[in-house]
């Protein structure tokens, strides 16, 4: 969309650097998983880098994002710290969550990430509650709810829209499409081809942009996030992509359609980007090496110190559960 | 001694919702109708509170209950302490995913660094011939939940102390009001009744009955009944569901040697279970009989008056399991 505001250099910048951290860290995860040195459930973001690293350049700390299973981008791109992103997936008790909530719960308040949820849609109705707190708090703080695609034909999605637009809560919706939601493609699990439509319906602006563009990601995240700022209310995001792997690590995604994968490979969103920062003249090969380097050191620092870090005791059973222990 | 004032329970939470919205601005309330617009809720507990703070603070929401307990869960991870309505206890169903997997987990997951001090309010109980899905019991689905806790106050007083303390909690409160108990009036002291204390509300040596909500004024009235023919009944009201109250309980099965336990909540894999396996753990050697169970009928609450009557456990039957189990 030409009216959007534009990035300028720094943002991309800012915005590559977020897509590569990520893209390395989903690599280094799924090396780990097959090395047999972390055991876990892993819901791969490959393929998604660019829409949270555009959304989340517009965003502060105090802004709250809650995402789903398959959020990961969404929390490095939110400025997860490493370390303790790491340890919690290892179970470790120096996790961000002690261990005990691992990667479909990661949580990092001082970061503005405030809930993970395992379940399909269940982000919406708490990203909702978030954005009422922002809306009494009167900081012009926004609320951001990923989901999918699948999570658009679940009833808290329409219970949120209709909410948030009622109450003009400062909230954008984020629908990450990925073309599948578990084994269905989204031709057949929805009739409309584009989720943005249903926008209407709730009395808010609802778009469908190129999530694998980082120019246009940034443009319309930049537009919704303002608009909530300014109390004019929430905004439905649709932003188009393509998930590189199967549902979770371990599905061979067999019932994906052969040609639409090598396709969306061939158009990988991060090293396409690479090559434009380059062409574009924002940063040089060795600029962008470097970044990369930095990333692979850091994220290979954090996965050593995750995998040496103690294991939570068992009296974490009683911790947490409420806030006084169990006797 | 403690002034008092006396108002029915619709009242009286009325009143504590009122008291805690003015000694902290954090608190919320929000649910069907629950503003003046709407006339403050079906039977008006929340009646005044909008106009007296404001439509930002207390919300009508759409029928929209997930989103209700998502805007209650996320108001509360942000900082703030909703009291949300969902108008009948069968309505939960609608927002169990809100409730069980994430009000009541969010702390535990986030390993303490997030909670959700949230109440949800909700009305329930048979007698107006509303059928199978307006007036059950499902309290076992929620003491049955790590992470919440669950109240039920049986009179004025406790509505009001209950309500204090479960918006002061720090986790989530399932704060179950009973219908037919609305209007009876009562003296309210306005003290905050701790969450997870039992209270003794009539002192006996044959007997322990212990229950919550409309069975303790049941049981109130067989207790009087059995007296007059020598059979001494002690009686405990829970107050508190879950976490309940061992020590008390306990301390009184210790001394009658006999116990039971009556909700109006189906029998089967209800809340006496729980309480009469700890009985017979606890206390296998001291019991003079086996703890006896009362519940509804394992069927759906129904429509028929005397089909209705007979579903959950009337005055009538509590007294007959008192008197059959004074003999053993």
């Amino acid at each position: 969309m030409s009216n959007y505001p534009k990035p300028d250099a720094a943002t991309l910048l800012e915005i590559y650097r977020k897509a590569a951290l990520i893209k390395i860290n989903d690599e280094r995860i799924i090396k780990q998983m097959t090395a047999g040195r972390l055991v876990m459930p892993y819901y791969s973001v490959r393929g998604q880098e660019i829409i949270p690293s555009s959304i989340s350049v517009s965003l502060d700390d105090d802004d709250y994002i809650c995402t789903i299973y398959r959020g990961i981008h969404d929390m490095i791109a939110k400025g997860f710290p490493l370390g303790e992103m790491w340890a919690e997936l290892a179970g470790r008790a120096t996790g961000t969550c002690k261990g005990k909530g691992g990667p479909m719960h990661l949580t990092c308040p001082s970061k503005g990430m405030m809930v993970t949820t395992g379940i399909v849609g269940s982000s919406m109705p708490i990203a909702v509650g978030l954005g009422w707190a922002a809306q009494l708090d009167g900081k012009s703080r926004v609320s951001v709810a990923n989901f999918g695609d699948g999570a658009a034909n679940i009833g808290a999605f329409h219970e949120s829209l209709n909410m948030a637009a009622l109450f003009k809560l400062p909230v954008i919706f984020v629908c990450q499409n990925n073309r599948y939601a578990e084994h269905t493609s989204f031709a057949d699990s929805t009739l409309i081809d584009r989720i943005s439509v249903r926008a209407a319906g709730y009395g808010m602006p609802g778009v469908t942009v190129d999530g694998n563009d980082p120019e246009e990601m940034y443009g319309a995240a930049r537009v919704a996030i303002e608009r909530a700022r300014a109390g004019e209310g929430p905004t439905l995001i649709e932003a188009m992509t393509y998930r590189f792997n199967g549902h979770v690590i371990g599905d061979a995604g067999k019932y994906m359609d052969k040609a639409e994968y090598a396709a969306a490979q061939e158009a990988d969103p991060v090293p396409r980007f690479r090559s434009r920062l380059i062409a574009d003249g924002i940063a040089t090969e060795e600029q962008l090496a470097a970044i990369e380097a930095e990333h692979a050191a850091a994220v290979d620092e954090a996965v050593a110190a995750a995998l040496a870090a103690p294991w939570p005791d068992e009296a974490e059973l009683k911790r947490d559960v409420f806030a006084e222990e169990i006797a | 001694m403690t002034e008092t004032t006396k108002m029915n329970i619709i009242q009286a939470v009325n009143l504590a919702m009122a008291d805690a919205m003015e000694a902290d601005p954090k608190v919320l309330a929000l649910g069907e109708e629950v503003a003046d617009k709407q006339e403050g809720g079906v039977v008006g507990v929340t009646k005044g509170l909008s106009s007296r703070f404001g439509t930002d603070r207390v919300k009508s929401t759409p029928i929209s209950e997930q989103a209700i307990i998502g805007a209650a869960i996320g108001a509360a991870v942000g900082g703030y302490k909703p009291v949300a309505e969902i108008m009948l206890m069968n309505f939960m169903a609608v927002c169990m995913d809100m409730i069980t997997n994430h009000a009541a987990k969010l702390r535990f997951m986030s390993g303490g660094q997030t909670g959700v001090p949230i109440v949800i309010r909700t009305m329930t109980g048979a007698g107006f011939g509303t059928g199978g899905q307006h007036c059950d019991y499902t309290e076992a689905w929620f003491a049955h939940t790590a992470g919440l806790k669950v109240v039920a106050p049986s009179n004025p007083d406790d509505a009001y102390g209950l309500m204090r303390a479960a918006i002061d909690d720090p986790d989530p409160v399932i704060f179950i009001e009973n219908i037919p108990s609305y209007w009876t009036p009562g003296e309210v002291t306005k003290q905050v009744v701790p969450i997870g204390k039992a209270k003794v509300v009539r002192e006996g040596t044959d007997v322990t009955i212990i229950g919550h909500s409309l069975m303790i004024t049941h049981a109130l009235s067989v207790a009087e009944e059995l007296a007059k023919d020598g059979v001494s009944v002690e009686i405990i009201d829970l107050r508190t569901i879950s976490p309940w109250d061992k020590e008390t309980v306990l301390a009184s099965v210790a001394k009658t040697g006999r116990a039971i336990v009556v909700h109006e909540a189906v029998r089967q894999f209800g809340i006496g279970a729980e309480i009469a396996a700890t009985i017979t753990e606890e206390l296998f050697t001291t019991l003079k009989a086996p703890v006896k169970r009362l519940g509804a009928a394992f069927s759906a609450v129904p429509f028929s008056k005397p089909l209705e009557t007979a579903f959950a456990p009337q005055p009538a039957v509590i007294a007959e399991a008192a008197r059959v189990l004074a003999k053993a």
